[in-house]
């Protein structure tokens, strides 16, 4: 038996069912191992030992009664325990959103994302780091410190859903709840050598996420592997009246169990020309295109394609998602929730209350956006963007007429060091260039690991589907790591 | 690790004009925002933002005449329910995070004068 937190999500819903331990000793083990490294990694900004505990014990209660008439139905995760990205609403438990605005906010209510893994059994270890309001690709812009990459402490996990990639990739949790506008969770996933889930837009409820940019905003899932980030991902999705962009769409019919080589004849692969510029990491490149090439060895189909409005994806990003961001974080005034810094009037208190616990990414980007929106310039920015993004859905409708499934990197380089880009914040946009792409059209993407640099940094390989295509997408991910054992490395902590 | 040819601005359309924004400027923005901001804070959200919005200029390289925007990525939906009443949040909760609250409402200086 090895140690309970190296079990994969499979291997420890199987061991709580025959009872080869229970959920407390599960638990347990997640929560020393989370004391061990949280002073090295700071992946956590809330940890609830008591009440996780507590909630263990009724599981392997539950599983007690179980057993005694087998053939009753059984929650999908009961006694499991998953970490929760820290813009997530947990009811009762301190949701910051990494930010200092929030710093005593203590949601009401579940997010509907949280609420399905409760029902489904799952037992809330924590709330994960993030950058602050999700803005962010390092989880540097966290008011409660930085989150350090398990590979290299030296170095950032990614982000904006740092906490929960490391927390997955150091085995402080099995499994987590991420969220990705511009590529929070793939880019992250791909920095720690993990699988993440970006699902298409719509595919899961966004009532109860701290909204950031509301028409990119997507809940997705991190853990050890395609197949346990899938059964995650089947248990949060679906359509949610509390969410009017959520979408009736029918779950993916995906068996993990299929051999590769039925996978991959056939599959056609399209490989964008506009992603493998100068510029990307040599070591990137490298990996991406052996695992593409090892997928045509098993007999996929792989062609090259052009996504020609790939390089105006970034500068669209940084206008939308900003003017959204500046409406959806109008409501931080000081008055309904958080602290407040008093002055003599409101305007005084939203403004002083603001600028004072807003960090400086925020006040960056909200401004980015109330300019992109106000008077005289809407259409000239705003509204450009918006056709703009158009164009680039429009490519990627062009381009699943002819392929299956888009194969790419994830981002240009394998995690950069800490500090790194601070001081060019258009640097860091940069970063995403590769991820904003499917935010923009919606659709969705996984991140799964494609081997490591040489300096033992991982890299990842983004594949991206047509809308509600996830199906296509677990499948080839799954195929994938069957026929490889990136996904199996792991960091030396 | 910078895509070659990113950061130069490209081709400046006519509807944006060449973009360093004025301290004046940034003033207005934080104001609209409600950001109150250092004077050091200004200058240099002056210098960041100027050279983002230069970089976004980009974007009038494009032909975008017949192109309607995407506000949204999934098809639009009217999501409507039964036209029934049904329990809220209730008061308690939603003031329970409130900062200054007095007699079940949010406390608040005086608007008018």
């Amino acid at each position: 038996m090895p140690e309970f937190s190296q079990l994969t999500l499979k291997q420890i819903t199987a061991g709580l069912r025959k009872g080869d331990f229970s959920s407390r000793e599960l638990v347990q083990a997640f929560l020393d191992r989370i004391e061990r490294l949280e002073p090295q990694l700071n992946a956590f900004i809330s940890i609830q030992p008591e009440k996780v505990l507590e909630q263990a014990d009724q599981a392997d209660r539950r599983y007690r009664t179980w057993r005694k008439s087998p053939e009753s139905s059984l929650p999908a995760l009961l006694g499991v325990p998953v970490a929760v990205k820290d813009v997530l609403c947990v009811n009762g438990l301190r949701c910051t959103a990494g930010s200092r605005i929030l710093e005593n906010f203590e949601p009401v209510y579940d997010a509907t994302a949280v609420a399905r893994l409760i029902a489904a059994g799952g037992l809330i270890l924590g709330k994960t780091n993030t950058d602050e309001f999700a803005m962010g690709s390092s989880t540097e812009n966290s008011a409660y410190g930085v989150t350090h990459n398990p590979w290299d402490i030296n170095r950032v996990p990614g982000g904006s859903s740092g906490g929960s990639a490391a927390a997955v990739a150091a085995n402080m949790a099995p499994i987590a709840l991420g969220t990705d506008t511009g590529g929070s969770v793939r880019q992250p996933a791909s920095y720690c050598g993990i699988t993440g889930i970006k699902p298409s837009y719509g595919r899961v409820s966004r009532y109860g996420l701290i909204a950031f940019g509301s028409s990119l905003d997507v809940v997705g899932v991190l853990g050890q592997n395609v197949e346990d980030v899938s059964r995650v991902f089947n248990l949060i999705a679906g359509h949610d009246p509390q969410d009017s962009t959520s979408v009736d769409a029918p779950a993916p019919n995906f068996s993990p169990d299929q051999p590769p080589e039925n996978v991959f004849k056939s599959l056609r692969i399209g490989v964008p020309q506009e992603y493998f510029i100068s510029g990307l990491q040599p070591e990137v490149e490298a990996c991406v295109k052996t695992a593409i090439k090892l997928m045509e060895d098993y007999g996929a189909l792989v062609e090259m394609i052009s996504l020609p409005h790939t390089e105006y994806s970034v500068p669209v990003y940084y206008l939308i998602a900003p003017a959204e961001a500046s409406a959806n974080l109008a409501r931080y005034d000081g008055i309904r929730y958080g602290p407040r810094l008093d002055a003599d009037s409101i305007q005084a208190i939203n403004s002083i209350t603001r600028g004072e616990k807003f960090g400086s990414e925020v006040k960056r980007r909200v401004m980015l956006g109330t300019y992109a929106l106000s008077a005289g310039y809407y259409d000239a920015y705003y509204g450009q963007a918006q056709k703009v993004r158009t164009l680039i859905k429009n490519d990627f409708e062009r381009a699943f007429e002819q392929v299956d499934i888009i194969a790419a990197p994830v981002a240009p380089s394998t995690a950069f060091k800490i500090g790194e880009h601070t001081d060019d914040p258009l640097s860091m946009y940069l970063e995403d260039i590769f991820t904003i792409p499917a935010n923009l059209a919606g659709i969705p993407g996984l991140t799964v690991p494609a081997g490591l640099d040489q300096n033992r940094l991982p890299v990842g390989i983004q594949l991206m589907g047509a809308p509600f295509k996830e199906d296509v997408l677990f499948k080839t991910g799954q195929a994938f790591q069957s026929i490889t054992r990136h996904h199996l490395e792991k960091p030396i902590l | 690790m910078i895509p070659s040819g990113s950061l130069e601005a490209g081709g400046l359309g006519d509807i944006i004009a060449p973009m360093t924004l004025t301290i004046d400027e940034v003033e207005y923005i934080a104001e609209l925002a409600r950001l109150s901001l250092r004077q050091k804070e200004k200058e240099i959200y002056r210098e960041q933002l100027s050279k983002i919005l230069d970089y976004a200029a980009r974007l009038n390289d494009l032909d975008t005449a017949s192109i309607p925007g995407t506000f949204s990525v999934v098809p639009h939906q009217i999501s409507l329910r039964q036209d029934q009443s049904r329990p809220g949040i209730g008061e308690e909760k939603l003031l329970r995070n409130a900062p200054l609250t007095e007699e079940g409402q949010f406390k608040v200086p005086p608007i008018l004068d």
